[in-house]
């Protein structure tokens, strides 16, 4: 038995959140198949069910692919168009894999996968090197501030393994990559999704290469300083007010903290209003704790008796945001009936805080092909990415999402629809 | 200083579940969580409990009832429910039989899976509900990877794949039309180990059919079911009926959810046993057998 099946190794695991980006047939499936399969996150009867599609598609072997391919229509299209999400865990870290596809049209859901992600796994066929959809993959990890990078060379079986196609690679991607500043780190790794070679274990076709295999590299990278513990930031989600004759006077502002260290006796203030107080305790059913952190869930409660409710954040009094109306943005156009053309109304939700929205100005728009600006069409449609301004009908306490990526960015709601339209990241 | 600031992979889950808990109180005028009995239902609402304490669930359970429950999920049901102090809402299958509103299925293979989401779009619409919450994970079928937290259904209750919010961030969108609602689905980054470890965590008691524990079954197409009073056997199965060592992985209607032969009979041998595990759960229920994208097919009528 590993350790995964005893509890004590289990309740010590850490989570990672990854994202995968290839263009199509890199092998992306291939290797989210290999790292599930050798895993053994794949079950017997997943496994039947993708036996029996792969044959009746009329393909030879089991296609790992199909393990990851999600709903019945994209099946039939032989195409995966939405993010899918993926789980497995070794003894040291579980896993979420936020599967994305590569296809120029799908820029946004590589945005919504990237998200959230901690890591990036770039796929790079050996046979083409860096082409300009490596590029993309590389500037939306970095937009989205995606502080590790691994940038995987798949299909090594298929060049003789032959280190200096290898090398040659790796330096074009870095000579591209100096300019992504958000990027903290980049591992390159030689691989064989189809074969195995450098996924779970180490390849012996190419022993010219030191570094680790992937799943190695993805249960050891350090992500313990990509969250803010400088900043202390805690929106406010809801006020717990029992009304009970044991909690009679218990008023507890519960929130996700999105940066810092809370701990009693902290000096805090409230955004908008900038009421003063100081934290009484920090709440949980299991008892009080002796601080709080991100991202954890908690609510604090505060010496004095003052006017906190949804959409108010709480900060320490010597570090806050200045709540401000005017934004300036890089956003991703997510919505495919509507286009933004200059100036247009929407709901933008910030944190937990809803106010209406004025885009302002259309500055540029980025090709994400060249990193070039463009500044002679500045209308959004699907897919498109730019900088905007915007004022917003109330203050909003924000940050840049270069120092927090939960107070930094927000999303745009048409006021019609109701459809998310935009995703924005502040600068 | 602290030198590390990071809380296991349980306590995240944890977080995010209880976020999304809250932030359903708050975007939503009256959500209600489905208590159906099982592990996933008695998990999430354990969070819930955790996200409001000290005061009382802001929102109702509903258990959408067929009718042919094991007698041991509906004494746990009472005594959880009024532990909790919760308000409890019934969607009786049985109701809408007999109000005509359905029509039962008959025969040996008859199942009321199918009947519970009329009972239960009926009972949302009954209380007004706009927001289901459900224990759904990702990990349980394919047609689940690509789920939202906050499930954007029509006035039908229905589901369309095309037609679902980006989620980015902790930023959730729950506007909607009028008549329109949503399913809220806290767990969904959780897995089935999650879930059980989770369990073990927090010492939370579950109804005693998760345990091995000896009945009479008999096996019907490769799946071993309970003789219940809701069960019509061939007289085939009749012969084969005898006393088995079985606990259930998922606990549905008694029609259909089947049993696994198993001594794990504390929470170390489930764990033991998921962990060496090589069917998902849903394998071991008669319902999804029926075709490989038949989740999806009953995700797009407004089951969960
Ligand atoms: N020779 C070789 N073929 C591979 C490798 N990885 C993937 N493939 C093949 O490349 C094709 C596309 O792979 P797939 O995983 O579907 O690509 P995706 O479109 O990026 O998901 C399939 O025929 C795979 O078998 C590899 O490392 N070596």
């Amino acid at each position: 038995m590993s350790e995964t099946n005893t509890a004590a190794g289990y309740l010590d695991m850490d989570l990672l959140r990854f994202t995968t980006a290839g263009s199509v047939d890199d092998g992306k499936s291939t290797l989210i198949g290999r790292l599930l399969y050798d895993s053994k996150a794949i079950f017997e009867d997943q496994l039947e069910a993708v036996e029996k599609s792969s044959k009746s598609r009329g393909d030879e072997n089991v296609n790992l692919a199909l393990l990851t391919d999600g709903l019945r229509s994209e099946r039939e299209q032989g195409i995966t168009i939405d993010v899918a999400y993926r789980y497995f865990a070794t003894p040291k870290r579980k896993f979420i894999i936020a599967d994305t596809p590569g296809h120029i049209q799908y820029t946004r859901n590589m945005v919504t996968g990237a998200s959230t992600a901690n890591l990036a796994i770039l796929l790079v066929d050996a046979r083409k090197g860096v082409i300009e959809q490596t590029c993309r993959h590389a500037f939306i990890a970095n937009l989205l501030r995606i502080q590790h990078v691994v940038v995987c060379v798949n299909k090594m079986d298929l060049v003789d393994w032959d280190e200096a196609t290898y090398n040659a690679i790796v330096e074009d991607f870095k000579k591209f990559a100096s300019r992504l500043d958000n990027i903290v780190e980049v591992t390159f790794i030689p691989a064989s999704a189809l074969l195995g070679d450098n996924i779970v274990n180490k390849s012996k076709h190419m022993p010219w290469y030191q570094g680790p295999a992937l799943l190695y590299h993805l249960e050891t990278v350090y992500i313990g300083a990509d969250e803010n513990h400088i900043d202390a930031r805690l929106p406010i989600q809801w006020v717990i007010r029992p009304h009970s004759d044991k909690w009679h006077d218990f008023r507890g502002f519960a929130g996700r903290i999105a940066g810092g260290v809370f701990k009693p006796g902290d000096p805090v203030k409230v955004l908008p209003s900038g009421f003063e107080s100081t934290i009484k305790s920090i709440q949980t059913m299991d008892g009080e704790l002796e601080e709080a952190f991100a991202p954890m869930s908690v609510a604090l409660t505060l010496n004095d008796e003052i006017d906190v409710s949804r959409g108010d954040m709480l900060v320490k009094l010597n570090n806050s945001p200045e709540p401000t109306q005017e934004i300036e943005a890089m956003i991703c156009w997510f919505s495919s009936d509507k286009k933004l053309a200059g100036r247009g109304k929407f709901i933008m939700r910030h944190t937990e805080k809803e106010v209406k929205a004025l885009v302002k100005e259309v500055r540029y728009k980025v090709n994400i092909n060249t990193l070039h600006k463009i500044e002679d069409d500045l209308v959004f449609s699907h897919n498109d990415i730019g900088r905007i301004s915007l004022h917003a009908s109330a203050p909003l306490m924000a940050d840049s999402y270069s120092r927090n990526r939960i107070t930094g960015s927000f999303i745009l709601i048409d006021e019609q629809t109701n459809e998310t339209v935009a995703a924005g990241m502040i600068l | 200083m602290h030198q590390d600031y990071t809380i296991t992979h349980l306590k995240q889950l944890e977080s995010e579940a209880i976020y999304i808990l809250r932030e359903t109180a708050a975007q939503f005028e009256k959500p209600v969580l489905l208590f159906s009995g099982g592990k996933d239902s008695i998990v999430m609402a354990h969070l819930a409990r955790k996200a409001f304490y000290p005061s009382r669930l802001p929102f109702p359970l509903m258990h959408v009832d067929t009718g042919h429950n094991f007698i041991e999920t509906m004494e746990y049901r009472d005594r959880y429910v009024a532990d909790l102090g919760a308000e409890l809402v019934v969607a009786s299958v049985q109701d809408a039989i007999d109000a005509g509103k359905v029509t039962e299925e008959t025969g040996p293979n008859a199942s009321r899976n199918g009947l519970q989401t009329v009972a239960l779009l009926e009972g949302l619409e009954a209380g007004q509900y706009d927001a289901a919450l459900g224990g759904g994970r990702r990990d349980e079928e394919k047609a689940r990877a690509k789920e939202r937290f906050f499930s954007h259904r029509d006035s039908l209750g229905q589901w369309d794949p095309k037609n679902q919010r980006p989620e980015l961030w902790n930023i959730f969108n729950g506007r909607k039309q009028h008549g329109e609602h949503f399913r809220v689905f806290p767990l969904s980054n959780w897995t089935e180990m999650d879930i059980w470890q989770y369990i073990k965590l927090e010492n939370i008691e579950l109804p005693s059919l998760y345990f091995s524990h000896v009945r009479p079954c008999f096996e019907r197409n490769g799946v071993i079911m309970a003789v219940t009073d809701f069960i019509e056997l061939l007289p085939e199965e009749s012969a084969t009926v005898k006393d088995m060592r079985v606990r259930f992985r998922t606990i549905g209607d008694a029609t259909c959810t089947g049993a696994a032969l198993s001594d794990a009979a504390d929470l170390d041998a489930i764990i033991g046993e998921v962990a060496a595990a090589r069917q998902t759960e849903r394998g071991t229920r008669a319902d999804d057998k029926r075709s490989e994208t038949a989740m999806e097919d009953r995700k797009k009528e407004g089951y969960f």
